[in-house]
C-alpha cells in the first residue's frame, strides 16, 4: 500500500524505517545543495573548518538557478541534478554528515544503496526538469557557501522548503529500489 | 539602436525556449500523462504543472538553462549577414542576465566561468544558407544532463540496419532515468562520426510527432519507439509506458568501411523556438 507522508526535517531513523519505494513525501524544512565539487570539498574538509552543520537537513542534488536580490537571493528555477554523479563518493558522504534523506534524480547503486541501509537513509526522486514548480517551493535562501569558489551550480545552498515534492521514496533503508525493480 | 532592437529579439528567443514548450511537445506529454498509472502518473502531472507555472511565471521551467544552441538559416539577399553573430551573443549575454539564465559557460581547463553564458565557439551556432532576403533563426537550449546520454557508435557495417536498431535501444535502456525521460531521441546513421552526430542533433529539431518523410525511415522510427518504450524504463526511470515521446532519425551516405550512428537525447524539456529576421531590420518570434 502506497502512502502519502508529509514530513519536517530533521527526520528520525524511526520515521526513515516506516518509508518504503513507491511511498510520496512532501518535506517542509532545511535543506541544501550540493554537486560533484561540493561533495568532494565537504569529504575532504576537516569537521571543525565546516562553515555549516548538514547534520539536520536534507541532502538536495541541485545546482540552482538563482537571482541576486535586494535582501538576498531569489530562487528562480531549481529541479534536481542527475545523482549517478555522485555514486563514487554518496557512500562516505552519508556516513560523514549523518544524511538521512537525499533528494535527486535518476537514482544511484550499489554502493549507495547499501549505505542507505547501514545508515538509515532514503533516496527520493523529484521530478527532473520541473524546476519551476520546485522554486515555488522554496521559500528562502537561508545562506550560500563557497559562491565565489565553485559557482552558481556547484555552490552550497541553503534553502527553506514547504511541502517540497512530490518526492518519491524510490530506494528505501530495507533495500529497495524502484530502478532495480524495473530493470529485473 | 537598432542593433539594440534585434537583441532584444534574441532575449525574446531565448526566453520563449525556455519558458513555454512547442505545442507538439506538450500534446505528446498530455497524452502520456493519460495512459500512465501509480508513480508513472505522478512524474507526468508534476512535469505538465511545472510547464504551466514556468509559462505563467515568465521563468525557464528547468534551472538547467543549457548550453544556447542556435541553427540560423541565412537567407543570402539579407543585408545584415556580418552583424548576425555579434546580436546572437550579445542577445545570449543580454538573456543571461534579464530572464536570467544559469552561467553554464566553464572553461574545460581552468573552470573559469565567464558567467554570461558565452566563451570559446559558444554560443554554438550552425549556419546555412538559403535563397531569401530573410534569416530564421531556431533556438534549441541544451541541457548537460540529456546532452550526456548521447552516444557515437562506430558499426561494422556488416551488422547492418538491425545493428543500428538494437544500437540505438540498447544504450536507451542504458541511459535509463537520466536523461529526464520521455524523451526525444535523435538518430543520426551515416556520414561520418561527426556528421552522424551532427544529423542526431539536427534531427530534434523536427516536431514531435512528425515521422521522416522517407517511409522506410519512418517505419525505423516506428520501431525504435516501440522497442524503448517496451523496455517499462518509463518517465524518470521509476517504471512506465512513456521512455520516448518521439524518436528522428536523419540519414548521409556513408564510406564503404564505416557505419557511424550518433545519438543526440533531448529531455522532456524539448525546447525550441523561432524567430525571423526581416530585411527592414523588424523581427518576430514564433
Amino acid at each position: 500500500m502506497k502512502m502519502e507522508y508529509h514530513l519536517s526535517l530533521p527526520i528520525g531513523s524511526k520515521q526513515i524505517k516506516e518509508l518504503h519505494v513507491g511511498d510520496i513525501v512532501f518535506l517542509t524544512g532545511e535543506i541544501f545543495t550540493a554537486r560533484d565539487e561540493a561533495h568532494h570539498k565537504m569529504l575532504h574538509l576537516d569537521p571543525r573548518s565546516m562553515p555549516f552543520s548538514p547534520l539536520k537537513m536534507g541532502l538536495f542534488h541541485c545546482g540552482p538557478l538563482v537571482k541576486k536580490i535586494d535582501k538576498g537571493w531569489e530562487v528562480v528555477s531549481a529541479g534536481p541534478t542527475t545523482s549517478s554523479r555522485m555514486e563514487i563518493f554518496e557512500d562516505k558522504f552519508i556516513e560523514k554528515f549523518h544524511i538521512s534523506i537525499i533528494i535527486g534524480k535518476g537514482g544511484m547503486g550499489e554502493k549507495t544503496a547499501k549505505a542507505l541501509q547501514k545508515y538509515t537513509c532514503i533516496y527520493t526522486s523529484y521530478t527532473g526538469g520541473a524546476g519551476a514548480l520546485a522554486a515555488d517551493r522554496i521559500d528562502e535562501v537561508k545562506n550560500v557557501y563557497w559562491l565565489d569558489e565553485l559557482g552558481m551550480p556547484e555552490a552550497v545552498w541553503i534553502l527553506n522548503v514547504k511541502e517540497f515534492g512530490p518526492l518519491i521514496v524510490s530506494m528505501d533503508s530495507h533495500g529497495n529500489s524502484l530502478y532495480k525493480q524495473q530493470k529485473n | 539602436m537598432d542593433s539594440e532592437k534585434i537583441e532584444e529579439g534574441i532575449v525574446s528567443l531565448i526566453r520563449k525556449a525556455e519558458t513555454d514548450l512547442p505545442i507538439d511537445v506538450i500534446d505528446a506529454l498530455r497524452k502520456a500523462a493519460k495512459i500512465e498509472v501509480g508513480v508513472a502518473k505522478v512524474q507526468m502531472e508534476t512535469i505538465l504543472k511545472n510547464i504551466d507555472l514556468a509559462k505563467e511565471s515568465n521563468r525557464p521551467m528547468c534551472q538547467d538553462t543549457g548550453i544556447q544552441t542556435f541553427f540560423v538559416t541565412i537567407g543570402t539577399a539579407y543585408p545584415y549577414i556580418s552583424e548576425l553573430k555579434e546580436w546572437i551573443t550579445n542577445g545570449v549575454k543580454r538573456a543571461t542576465k534579464e530572464i536570467p539564465l544559469r552561467p553554464n559557460t566553464v572553461n574545460p581547463l581552468t573552470n573559469e566561468n565567464h558567467k554570461d553564458n558565452t566563451g570559446d565557439h559558444i554560443p554554438y551556432i550552425t549556419w546555412e544558407f538559403t535563397q531569401s532576403e530573410n534569416v530564421t533563426i531556431t533556438a534549441l537550449p541544451k541541457g548537460g544532463g540529456s546532452e550526456n546520454m548521447s552516444k557515437l557508435g562506430m558499426l561494422k557495417p556488416g551488422v547492418g540496419i538491425d545493428g543500428v536498431k538494437d544500437f540505438v535501444v540498447d544504450e536507451m535502456i542504458k541511459a535509463g532515468g537520466n536523461p529526464c525521460p520521455p524523451t526525444v531521441v535523435g538518430v543520426g546513421i551515416g556520414g561520418g562520426a561527426d556528421l552522424s552526430l551532427k544529423l542526431g542533433k539536427m534531427a530534434l529539431l523536427r516536431p514531435v510527432g512528425i515521422h521522416h518523410k522517407d517511409k522506410s525511415i519512418a517505419a525505423i522510427e516506428e520501431e525504435l519507439i516501440k522497442r524503448i518504450n517496451e523496455s517499462g524504463i518509463g518517465p524518470m526511470g521509476l517504471g512506465g509506458k512513456t521512455t520516448v515521446l518521439d524518436v528522428h532519425v536523419s540519414t548521409a551516405h556513408r564510406h564503404p568501411a564505416s557505419l557511424p550512428v550518433g545519438i543526440s537525447v533531448q529531455c522532456w524539456a524539448d525546447r525550441r523556438a523561432q524567430m525571423v529576421l526581416y530585411p527592414d531590420r523588424s523581427w518576430e518570434v514564433k
